[in-house]
Formats: C-alpha cells, sequence, structure tokens
C-alpha cells in the first residue's frame, strides 16, 4: 500500500473534495447483511465525487479476495459490496480509507424506502401520462389541420379513438389525484387535488359526450396534458422531498458507529448504538466519541465535550459522572453503564424545546398555500358564473356546459403546480453543487425572509481545536516528544506546531494532571498548572499547558481556539448587507469576548445555558425579528429550532443536524450562497405564481366568451407550464 | 385514407413499446444513478497506463 502513501493519490483524483481524515469507523461488521452464502455491506462514502473516484474504489475493493460486486452510486455516494468466503469489515473499511475516503456504515430505513416506491410510481405515472399524450395529439392534430374538411365520421372515429386512449391512462396515471382528493373530501376538507380531479372527470365525461354526439370538440388531448404536467411537477415535488429526506439520513449516518458492549458472559463485542440498552455495560476506548449516554462505573479520564456544551477546555470524569452522547474521550479507557434518554435531563430538555420549535414551523404559511387558497374559490366561481351567465342568455344546457368545463380546463393549475417546486427543485441542486444539503423545500422561503443572524462561537466561529499561540522555543520539540503520546486537544495541537518527530519512552498519562516521562535521565512533566507546582496565582485564564525538565522553571504555552480564516470577511460582508448580527456562546465570557472583538460583533453574550438561548431567541422572534441560528452543537439544538431559519455545520451532532433546515460542509462562506440562492429562488417562486395569475387573468376572458377550441387549450397550457420552468432555470444563471 | 387503418395501430404500438421499455428500466433501477454509468465505462483495463505511473520512482 506504499503506494497509496502519496499525498497526491489520497481521495478525489479531480480534488473535486479534499481526502478525508477521519477517524477509524470502527468495527462495522454489526451491520453486515448475510444472504445465501454471501455477505453484503451497505457504506456511506464521504469525498467521492468524480469518475475517479468511482474507478478507484471499485478495482481496489475488487480485487479483495472474496469480492463479488463493488458499485458506487455516485449520485447518492452509497457503495455496496458483496463477497463470500471470510473477508472481514475492517479490510474492506481500511481499503476505503487508506485511499483517502471517509466511510459509515448506511442503513436503508423504512421512510426511504416508500420514499422511494412513491418516487417510482410517479415517474411511471409520468411516462405512461406522456405516451397519451403523444399518441393523443398525433390524433388530435389530423382533426385540428382538417378542420372544415374532414368528415364527420372520420373525426368522430378519431375521437373515439383518443378517448380510449386516454381512458386507462386517465385512471392509471390520474389516481394520485383521485386518491388524495376523495381522502381529504371524505373529512370535509379541499386541497389542490379536488380542482384538478374535477378538471380532468369533467373535461373527460363531456368529450365522451361531444363524441357520442358528433361533436366538433373534444378535450381528450387536454384532459391528458393536463396529467402529464401536473404529474411532472408531483414528481420533482417527491424527489425532492426524498433527496432531503435522504441527505439528512446520510448526516445520521454518520453517527451510524458501533459501541463495545460487555455481554452477560464478560465478552466485549461490537454492536450497533442503536441496540444499545438501558443498563448495557459500554467500553469506551481513549479517542472513542461516545455514541449513547454513559454513567462512568470505572475508570477516570479526561473528556472534550465541545459538541455538548460549547466549552472548549476539557474536563476531567471520573466514576459517577455522566457523559453525554458526542462528547470524546481522551485519555484512559472508561467503563460505564448506558442511560436511557428519559432518565436524562439534559436531552430530555432538548428535545422537549425541539419539539416545540417543530410545532411552529408547522404553522409556517408557505407561499404555495396562500396561492392555493386564493386560486380555488376564483376558478370554481368563475365556471359556475360561466354556466348561469350563458343560460341566463339563453344558450342550451349543452353550450353552456361546453363554455363552463373549457373554462375549468384552461384554468386548471398547470403553472401553479410547477411554480413552486420547480424553483426549489433548481435551487437546491444549485445548493448541492456548493456542499449545502436542504432539508426541506419551504426552507428556502424561511431562509429568504431572514434579517438577524445568531451565531454560536465554539466549532462555528471558531475552528473548534486549540491553536498554539506562544513562541515556538527550544522547549517546544523536547515537549513535543511526550505531547505527541497523548489525545488531549491541547497535546495534539502542541504535538502539531511542532510536526513530525519521535515520541519519548514510557509515557504516563495522569487524567485531569498531564504526562509524565523520563528523557535522559531526568523527570519532565507536561500538563496543567498544578501538575508542575505553579500556584494558580501565576497561571493564567487562558487555554495553557506547562512544561518542566526536572526541577527547572516551568515554560508556559498558550494555545486559543482560533476564529475561522473566512470569519471575518463573511460577517463584514454580511454585515454590509444589513444583517444584524449577534453571538451566543456557552464558553467563558473571556473566550468569548476576544472572538466578538476579532469579529467586530458589538452584540455577544457567554456562559449562555442551552435554554437561554432557545429563550433570547424567542425573545427576538417576539421583537418581530426573523432570526437565523447557526451552531453545531448540542446545547445549541434548542435555539436551532426556535429560529426561524437555522443553519448547521457539516461538522455538527447529528440532533442540531436535523433540527436545523440546511447543512453546509466547508467554511462560513457557504452562509452568503446560501442566503442568496434563497432570495432568488423566492423572488423565481413570486414571479412564477404571478406569471400563472397572468395567464389565468388572459385565459379566462377567452375561456368565459366561448372562444376556447382545444387547440387554443392546448397551446395555453403548454405555454404557461414551460414558461414557469424556463423562469426557474435562471436560477442557474447568475453565478453568487 | 385507408392507410390510417394500418398507420394508427402501429403508431399506437410503436408507443406501447417505448413506454413498456421506459417502465422497464425505472423499475431495473436505471435513474438511480445518472452519473456513475458514464464513468463505468472509462474504467475498464487500463492497466498499461497505470503500470506505467507505477513504476515511475
Amino acid at each position: 500500500m506504499t503506494d497509496l502513501a502519496l499525498p497526491s493519490d489520497l481521495g478525489c483524483p479531480s480534488r473535486l473534495a479534499p481526502p478525508s481524515r477521519d477517524e477509524e469507523s470502527g468495527d462495522l461488521s454489526a451491520f453486515v447483511q448475510k444472504g445465501a452464502g454471501e455477505q453484503s455491506l451497505l457504506l456511506s462514502i464521504r469525498g467521492a465525487k468524480c469518475g475517479g473516484c468511482l474507478v478507484k474504489i471499485e478495482h481496489a475493493l475488487l480485487a479483495l479476495p472474496g469480492v463479488t460486486s463493488a458499485r458506487l452510486n455516485l449520485s447518492t455516494s452509497k457503495l455496496k459490496v458483496s463477497w463470500r468466503g471470510q473477508l472481514s469489515t475492517a479490510k474492506i473499511t481500511s481499503t476505503l480509507t487508506e485511499l483517502g475516503y471517509g466511510v459509515s456504515a448506511f442503513c436503508e430505513d423504512r421512510t426511504e424506502q416508500s420514499a422511494k416506491q412513491e418516487e417510482r410510481s410517479l415517474l411511471i405515472a409520468m411516462g405512461v401520462a406522456g405516451f397519451a399524450v403523444a399518441n393523443i395529439m398525433l390524433l388530435s392534430v389530423s382533426v385540428w389541420g382538417g378542420y372544415g374538411e374532414m368528415g364527420e365520421g372520420t373525426r368522430t372515429s378519431l375521437h373515439a379513438l383518443s378517448g380510449l386512449i386516454a381512458l386507462p391512462v386517465l385512471l392509471f396515471s390520474g389516481r394520485h389525484f383521485f386518491k388524495s382528493a376523495w381522502s381529504v373530501l371524505k373529512n370535509g376538507h379541499a386541497n389542490m387535488d379536488v380542482p384538478i380531479s374535477l378538471a380532468l372527470g369533467l373535461a373527460f365525461s363531456v368529450s365522451v359526450w361531444e363524441t357520442a354526439n358528433g361533436g366538433a370538440h373534444a378535450y381528450f388531448d387536454a384532459s391528458v396534458m393536463l396529467l402529464y404536467f401536473l404529474l411532472i411537477g408531483r414528481f420533482l415535488d417527491a424527489r425532492l422531498r426524498r433527496m432531503a429526506h435522504a441527505a439528512a439520513h446520510d448526516l445520521a449516518a454518520l453517527q451510524n458507529r458501533s459501541v463495545t458492549r460487555i455481554n452477560s458472559s464478560g465478552i466485549a463485542e461490537a454492536v450497533r448504538s442503536a441496540d444499545i440498552k438501558e443498563g448495557d455495560q459500554i467500553v469506551l476506548a481513549a479517542g472513542e466519541r461516545a455514541a449513547v449516554d454513559i454513567k462512568i462505573t470505572r475508570g477516570t479520564s479526561s473528556i472534550d465535550e465541545s459538541i455538548v456544551s460549547g466549552e472548549s477546555e476539557p474536563r476531567s470524569a471520573h466514576p459517577g459522572d455522566v457523559l453525554y452522547a458526542g462528547s470524546i474521550n481522551l485519555t484512559q479507557q472508561l467503563q460505564g453503564s448506558a442511560l436511557g434518554a428519559s432518565s436524562d435531563s439534559l436531552l430530555a430538555d432538548i428535545s422537549d424545546m425541539l419539539n416545540a420549535g417543530e410545532q411552529k414551523r408547522a404553522r409556517y404559511r408557505k407561499i404555495a398555500d396562500k396561492a392555493v387558497s386564493l386560486y380555488i374559490p376564483f376558478v370554481h366561481s368563475a365556471a359556475a358564473l360561466t354556466l348561469i351567465g350563458w343560460l341566463l342568455s339563453g344558450a342550451s344546457v349543452r353550450d353552456a356546459v361546453l363554455v363552463a368545463v373549457a373554462t375549468l380546463i384552461i384554468t386548471c393549475p398547470c403553472a401553479l403546480a410547477l411554480a413552486a417546486p420547480v424553483a426549489q427543485v433548481v435551487a437546491s441542486g444549485r445548493l448541492l453543487r456548493n456542499g449545502v444539503y436542504l432539508r426541506s423545500g419551504d426552507a428556502l422561503e424561511r431562509l429568504a425572509e431572514t434579517d438577524h443572524i445568531v451565531f454560536d462561537k465554539t466549532g462555528t466561529l471558531t475552528l473548534g481545536e486549540p491553536v498554539l499561540v506562544s513562541e515556538t522555543s527550544n522547549e517546544l520539540h523536547k515537549a513535543a516528544k511526550l505531547a505527541r503520546a497523548s489525545r488531549h486537544p491541547l497535546s495534539r495541537a502542541l504535538a502539531l506546531a511542532a510536526g513530525p518527530g519521535q515520541i519519548a519512552q514510557d509515557v504516563t498519562e495522569y487524567p485531569g494532571l498531564g504526562l509524565e516521562a523520563h528523557i535522559d535521565g531526568q523527570r519532565v512533566r507536561l500538563g496543567s498548572a498544578d501538575w508542575v507546582g505553579v500556584g494558580a496565582a501565576d497561571a493564567s485564564s487562558g487555554l495553557a499547558l506547562w512544561f518542566q525538565i526536572g526541577e527547572g522553571a516551568p515554560v508556559q504555552f498558550l494555545f486559543e481556539d482560533q476564529v475561522r480564516p473566512e470569519a471575518a470577511c463573511v460577517l463584514g460582508n454580511l454585515q454590509a448587507s444589513g444583517y444584524a448580527l449577534e453571538m451566543l456562546s456557552g464558553d467563558r465570557a473571556k473566550a468569548a469576548q476576544h472572538v466578538a472583538a476579532t469579529l467586530s460583533i458589538s452584540d455577544w453574550r457567554a456562559g449562555v445555558s442551552p435554554q437561554d438561548k432557545a429563550a433570547r431567541l424567542e425573545a427576538l422572534q417576539q421583537q418581530g425579528k426573523r432570526t437565523l441560528m447557526v451552531g453545531d452543537g448540542l446545547n445549541d439544538a434548542g435555539a436551532l429550532s426556535q429560529a426561524h431559519a437555522s443553519l448547521a455545520p457539516g461538522g455538527a451532532i447529528d440532533v442540531s443536524q436535523s433540527a436545523s433546515d440546511a447543512v453546509y460542509s466547508g467554511g462560513l462562506d457557504s452562509i452568503p450562497v446560501i442566503l442568496a440562492v434563497a432570495k432568488r429562488a423566492r423572488l423565481v417562486m413570486r414571479q412564477n405564481f404571478a406569471l400563472a395569475a397572468g395567464y389565468n387573468l388572459i385565459a379566462v376572458p377567452i375561456a368565459v366568451t366561448g372562444n376556447v377550441t382545444p387547440l387554443i387549450a392546448a397551446i395555453a397550457m403548454s405555454a404557461s407550464s414551460l414558461i414557469v420552468t424556463l423562469n426557474a432555470l435562471r436560477i442557474n444563471l447568475k453565478e453568487v | 385514407m385507408e392507410i390510417i387503418i394500418y398507420l394508427i395501430p402501429i403508431a399506437v404500438f410503436l408507443g406501447i413499446a417505448s413506454l413498456g421499455a421506459f417502465v422497464w428500466s425505472v423499475n431495473s433501477g436505471q435513474y438511480e444513478d445518472l452519473d456513475g454509468a458514464a464513468f463505468r465505462i472509462l474504467g475498464d483495463d487500463d492497466k498499461p497506463i497505470s503500470d506505467v505511473r507505477k513504476s515511475r520512482p
């Protein structure tokens, strides 16, 4: 594998994604599916973006002994590996990590399977309707072309043939609308599918009647064309919802790690974190992230809780302490018993806050909802008035009904049904290319409305990792010999600053204190101020490590959680474009003040609890502000769900990701892009609804006066749908 | 014009045949990955090229 160690060979050969530097994926043997003589594993791959990745991954896996197939789906980054015989999952995952890709187990959940089924059945319904449109149009065009010359017999037989094609297609492809309309009508409500079903049914029955009476106009082509356009909108909507769900599920799969559990006979086994029950004995190795909440029973260690509380400095944990999911065990192996979510106050509080936020979002009225509530009464009263008007002015019942039905057909909401989904699909595709995963289509509307942005500090505005800031000295290289042996964030930062080098022999780690080793017969210590005998008076309050050789004078190394390099520029631009900025941090005031000063955020609060964060956002909402919350930690989850719209970075904990509207990978520079695309999508949606309304304003007078022929209906409907779709594609044109 | 008695069934049959092909392609999962297949065909046995690259010091 030496040839793979070249940095240029790692990860995507087209450099579309940086090579993954993830920690080991752990033991995934719990996720293997066993078939007849063959075993398979479904994996989610991070960093595979181009054809080169596909070839590299599939070839490397097929070269492993026993592998029968390896297929990577490039659109969804899912990899399915099947093999016969004894091949360990560790071999598969290590092959992938050595190639520079991130790996995690993936299990398809039930919602995903049913969403896939729905999407397929809509696609087939759309294909069937498309077939009917093409074939009936073939017949209709000859009727229109032969108008005045074609004999009644030929015309009627062509109409009858159209009807024969249209009937099964309407029943098959139209069932999506009929079922939905019937289920809401039974409950005494109405939705968009009610006027659609009515128009489809009336158009077909009137055409049958006309054909039977040898009439000149039949609307079979209009009814299937209507169905075709509506199904396109429905399909796009279903696809977008599935993609959003899959993206969310994908991110959750990152947490699909296995947990080491000690079973009743005292043997350690790897199980899925989802299978852990309350009271299970769990072993947490040094460097491992806790997948469930644990009450420690054995061992003492330092733990990094930055993702849970926002506190950047590790704390020491002892038997009896509770370790929350998401915290990282740094120094020594820990053993503990799993806690149920209910018995735990922090998580229970946060899930209460999440529920409150969900309910609030469900009350949000989308632009499409507003448009439909205006549209339905307008169209139905227009058709009814047309019928009455023509009857009063002395027309025959047959003529009056024909004109009223023509009004219903031509006003049927093709363009209206396409207006929002097309814009949302184009915008979310645009964002996906920038590494932003939208979790729902209506999130775009809420993101576009925001005017006040609230940031979390640790991990959002800062890198979330300490960086050495004191002068590099001769001692640095000696201290690094100890630091390289430890997983403590400060040790890692020190080792990073010193670069590659030797590791001292027999380094002992004392949790909460520091490291000790003997170099050249002298005792050397690296750790807290107490560890080297420095009094609290001399110790500064920032992040620091002390280093001592023998009994000599201790040397101090200072660290800082550094602000992201792009933060100042991005925040400055946001401020310039009129957004109010605010920072809420769970960290100490001194650390928060420093970041606020660097980024010139005047409005900041430190030491804020999760409840206070949510309350602050609630208060801002009360003041009439449309808030956008950006945060990554468990302590931000409540605030994220409370905000009008919310964003989480890709490294965020899964609770925070599921509480937010979109997840961005990469840096803060995604935020202005997201806001700009959301605004453009909202503008396009409004334009589309205006276009659909304008179309109706022109079409309705023509229909009401009885001048609509099937030819005019076909042209008007397809033209309005095309205009709306083309307008939505403009979202892609402008670079942000 | 009697020819349309033959032509129309032929046209409808062709339509049904292509519809059948479409339904088959959807059900066999060919719309699941629209990007990958185009690259997979390029990934076949280009061994000489990779050998040259790997033998470079």
